[in-house]
């Protein structure tokens, strides 16, 4: 039970962030792919090589989870079709909706009925991937 | 107070998105969006129609918490702590203008896109309907998004995220500069 609410914590810390720094906004998107502003590339940068030192620091002193199990991140299986393909079409619809599936969940309670659709064809989504799944090239 | 109400700049909201990565390994977790949708899709008997859907979602129920928890605290923001919209560059203001999207720097949220009105038009309504088809599809085809790839598959070094990550920008960039002048 504790865990479940360090979990929704580290949920609620996040989809603070999304709103506060405006990832979850269209329009922050749209200018993003414009390249008119650093903002989002700072965002995602700095995120990523933050992580970067976190992940290798994990490896190498070999850290251990709260839970006292050693902490193992598992890569993604080797490919290509699949990670560009399926990459381009999630960028199709990145920004056209202007936001993703965190920034996406973010703004359900937002107030903007809209989100209610997006989501929903983001469930079909997933649902019809999970049809045609073996007829795909992966 | 001041910090609370004005736009987190990228130096302070990007180091803390490494800290949400950080916890979420911490709690033995990954730091992951999208498969949520699969979990719900699972959830709703998805798996009567597809094995894709046939696992114990029990044993990812972890990260619905996490869900709600966004949900929460993106309503909490956006309504409490949010008073200015993004303040986008002027260039791109008047990008906008000439699609007829003049909402700019006045919402959070294109009214031109999200309004209720828009909804209950045929477009308004498909625009919504196909982007989140595309977001949850590509999602799952690509094996993550902007969270599981760009973030968590990045900071693991990983050649699968990064050709993923390029399949981002380039669906962005042709929706942006070879679709939008179609659609707007």
């Amino acid at each position: 039970m504790k865990q479940v609410l360090y979990l929704f914590a580290i949920g609620l810390l996040l989809g603070i962030i999304f709103i506060k720094s405006e990832v979850a906004s269209w329009f922050r998107i749209y200018e993003m792919f414009q390249f008119k502003s650093f903002h989002m590339y700072g965002i995602i940068g700095s995120a990523i090589l933050i992580g970067i030192i976190i992940t290798e620091y994990i490896k190498i002193v070999k850290a251990k989870d709260v839970n006292g199990n050693k902490i193992i991140i598992q890569p993604k299986q080797k490919g290509f079709t699949r990670y560009m393909l399926g990459g381009i079409i999630f960028g199709l619809g990145w920004a056209l909706a202007g936001a993703c599936p965190g920034p996406m969940f973010v703004l359900l309670s937002s107030g903007f009925v809209s989100i209610l659709v997006l989501i929903f064809g983001a469930l079909i989504g997933t649902f019809v991937y999970g049809l045609i799944k073996n007829k795909l090239p992966h | 107070m001041e910090f609370i109400y004005n736009t987190w700049p990228w130096y302070v909201a990007g180091p803390l998105i490494a800290c949400v990565l950080f916890l979420l390994l911490f709690m033995g977790r990954k730091f992951g969006m999208s498969s949520n949708l699969r979990t719900l899709c699972a959830i709703g008997g998805a798996g009567k129609y597809s094995d894709f859907f046939k696992f114990d979602w029990r044993a990812y129920k972890w990260n619905l918490w996490v869900l709600f928890g966004v949900v929460i605290g993106g309503g909490i923001a956006f309504h409490f702590f949010t008073p200015i919209a993004p303040q986008l560059n002027p260039d791109v203001v008047l990008q906008l203008k000439a699609y007829g999207i003049v909402s700019a720097n006045q919402s959070f949220l294109p009214l031109e896109l999200y309004s209720l009105d828009r909804l209950l038009t045929v477009k308004g309504f498909l625009l919504m309907l196909i982007s989140g088809f595309l977001v949850g599809f590509g999602a799952r085809y690509a094996g993550g998004c902007t969270s599981g790839h760009a973030i968590s598959g990045l900071s693991n070094l990983q050649m699968p995220s990064f050709i993923a990550v390029i399949g981002f920008f380039i669906g962005g960039l042709v929706m942006v500069h070879y679709i939008f002048p179609l659609i707007f």
